[in-house]
């Protein structure tokens, strides 16, 4: 029957080479975008312009160190933190929900967060002080994100199982509520905060800041190394709850575990940049097309592929109707609703309503 | 040794479950037979723990089910339920491979090499491993999942001991490929596993069940060797239908003929 001959080094069927190589290229190819980035704008450097200014400060002239160190490298920092965790968090919540529609922006978890800046921002400062305001953001927007999370998992899944229909249609009304309850907070700001405000509704890397960064970045790391530690369970999630319990996986631990590092990653991206949409959705698509499923790829190389598009994507805003600046979420959208409606269309089985 | 005793479950207004008591050993193949909505996949259930009972407690080699890790379980256990969804494009291997995710402390390579094409191959799938599971049949798609379950319990077990928990295992397949995954059992319990399976086909079950469990209304009417306790009247009492029975040439086994109602 079976041969006891030494087996074969890869097995067919076995995506996990190519998923490793990908890993890679990604790599390298947010590298490169990365770079480029640092070099488009309205003043354009060159390439040795801009690696010395990083790593040989004491070639570059003064003018030069200022645009990449306080404007273009925080920049594109933030959008390859806000690009990695907004992937990462779709690909998550997919594997959650057991749905590649699933998507915190879609589903109503970014309007949660979005709500809860907003409050933030408008009832945060009084009651604060604006200093206090780079935290108090993140983790205003990390208990909206959460909240909505987890009242949409508590609608949408019974007996261990996720219903798509009340999922999307669940997440139409907590998005519903969270924009109405938004409009009264927006109604009552002042001039000021109505500037703040239409920021959040368009969403933007413009207020990239090292501040920034050093805020965000502990919450989106610790969400990122949690979330990836259970990667490998939900590739037994997508057989279904109780497959995956006859696998030895701790369920209620991992979807726990999901739900708090999508809130976290949702929220704190919400809270530096506003509501991106689509990169949740796009990215992880892509990538099982290229890769397949299996979570323990699927999820590094969406923070990967985030980031390029992200970065990409900044770099379109920055300079499409330059010198003036097109919020990023109209571009993520711009792109990211017809390939939406391509996967839906493609996908008509996952819809059945 | 799985025990259940006693057993009772009320869901909603119904008894599903009247007081069953069931012992499952190694080295034994137990069949579960009765009509639709007999309690079977109930007591299953019950069996693999995802349903607590109301009364009664279900003990696994001594230790009662709640108080063994579930990661644990899946080393002694593989579960395959009635139907299995997947959602997302995994390949063929790829399903297989989340066999192995119960066996703790991983399993090497070169094991997973060998365990993964012997699984295919107790099913008939070799050759398929580059398939995606969701562009196959329904028949062909039950048969991965019990190549993964198979996979479950040698990688659980490596000296062949786990216990197989098989909710119609043959229910979408062809005569072929359902004697094909029962002999693949009946090898893992010659083998010193142990098995319960669950099937419609009253003479595959007299075929292949060293016990046979004959359940309806939330009972367990008669238990025993087939040939011991399959016979007219157990049938006529069990699923209100007439059906000779006698015992096949070459099989040695209890054959039951199927004739029209009332003709």
């Amino acid at each position: 029957m079976e041969s006891d001959a030494a087996p074969p080094a890869r097995l067919a069927g076995d995506r996990s080479a190519r998923a490793k190589l990908a890993l890679i290229l990604l790599a390298v190819l947010l590298a490169a975008t990365a770079l480029v980035s640092i070099m488009t704008g309205p003043v354009p450097l060159s390439i040795a312009t801009v690696l010395d200014a990083i790593f040989a400060p004491e070639n570059a002239d003064l003018r030069d160190q200022a645009i990449v160190w306080s404007v273009r490298l925080p920049r594109t920092i933030l959008a390859i933190l806000v690009g990695g965790a907004l992937a990462f968090a779709g690909a998550m919540m997919q594997g959650l929900f057991r749905n590649p529609l699933a998507d915190p922006g879609i589903i109503g978890v970014s309007a949660g967060a979005t709500f809860a800046a907003i409050a933030a921002i408008v009832l945060g400062e009084a009651l604060l002080g604006a200093a206090a305001l780079i935290y108090v953001l993140p983790i205003g927007a990390f208990v909206g994100g959460l909240l909505a999370t987890i009242t949409l998992y508590l609608i949408a899944t019974r007996r261990g199982r996720t219903s798509v229909a009340t999922m999307l249609l669940g997440g139409i009304a907590i998005a519903a509520m969270m924009m109405a309850a938004s409009g009264v907070l927006i109604f009552k700001s002042n001039d000021q905060q109505l500037r703040e405000l239409t920021f959040w509704s368009l969403g933007s890397l413009g207020g990239a800041s090292w501040p920034k960064i050093f805020a965000t970045t502990p919450f989106i790391l610790f969400a990122l190394l949690v979330g990836g530690s259970v990667a490998s369970g939900f590739n037994a999630l997508a057989l279904g709850e109780a497959e995956a319990r006859h696998l030895g996986i701790p369920v209620q631990v991992l979807k726990r575990i999901a739900i708090i590092s999508v809130a976290l990653l949702t929220g704190t991206a919400v809270a530096v940049s506003g509501s991106i949409g689509f990169i949740g959705i796009v990215v992880p698509h892509l990538l099982r097309l290229a890769i397949g499923p299996d979570h323990r790829y699927l999820l590094p190389a969406s923070i990967f592929l985030g980031a390029v598009l992200l970065t990409g994507a900044d770099m379109v805003s920055r300079t499409i109707v330059a010198p003036a600046e097109l919020p990023i979420g109209i571009v993520t959208a711009m792109l990211g609703a017809p390939f939406f409606l391509w996967i839906l269309l493609r996908n008509r089985n996952l819809v059945d309503l | 040794m799985i025990a259940a005793d006693n057993i009772s479950l009320r869901l909603g207004p119904r008894l599903v479950l009247d007081d069953v008591s069931i012992e499952l050993r190694r080295g034994e193949l137990v069949v579960i037979l009765g009509p639709n909505g007999a309690g079977k996949s109930t007591l299953l259930k019950v069996l693999t723990g995802d349903l607590a009972p109301d009364k009664g407690e279900v003990r696994f080699d001594g230790k009662p089910l709640g108080e063994i890790a579930i990661g644990d379980l899946a080393r002694d256990r593989a579960v395959l339920s009635q139907s299995t969804g997947l959602s997302f494009p995994f390949t063929v291997l790829e399903v297989v491979r989340l066999g192995l995710a119960a066996a703790q402390g991983g399993i090497g390579r070169a094991e997973a090499a060998r365990l993964l094409p012997r699984a295919l191959n107790a099913v008939g799938l070799s050759g398929f491993e580059g398939r995606l599971h969701q562009e196959l049949s329904g028949g062909e798609q039950q048969r991965v999942h019990l190549a993964r379950v198979l996979c479950q319990a040698w990688a659980g077990r490596p000296d062949g001991s786990a216990f197989l928990l098989l909710d119609e295992p043959v229910s979408n397949l062809d005569i072929h490929h359902q004697l094909q995954t029962l002999e693949a059992v009946s090898r893992h319990v010659a083998q010193g596993g142990g098995a319960l399976m669950i099937l419609h086909d009253i003479n595959l079950a007299a075929l292949y069940a060293d016990r046979l469990v004959m359940m309806a209304e939330g009972r367990i009417l008669r238990e025993g060797p087939p040939s011991t306790i399959l016979d007219r009247a157990a049938i006529l009492d069990v699923y209100g239908v007439d059906m000779p029975v006698e015992i096949a040439r070459e099989s040695g086994r209890p054959f039951a003929q199927i004739n029209r109602p009332g003709g």
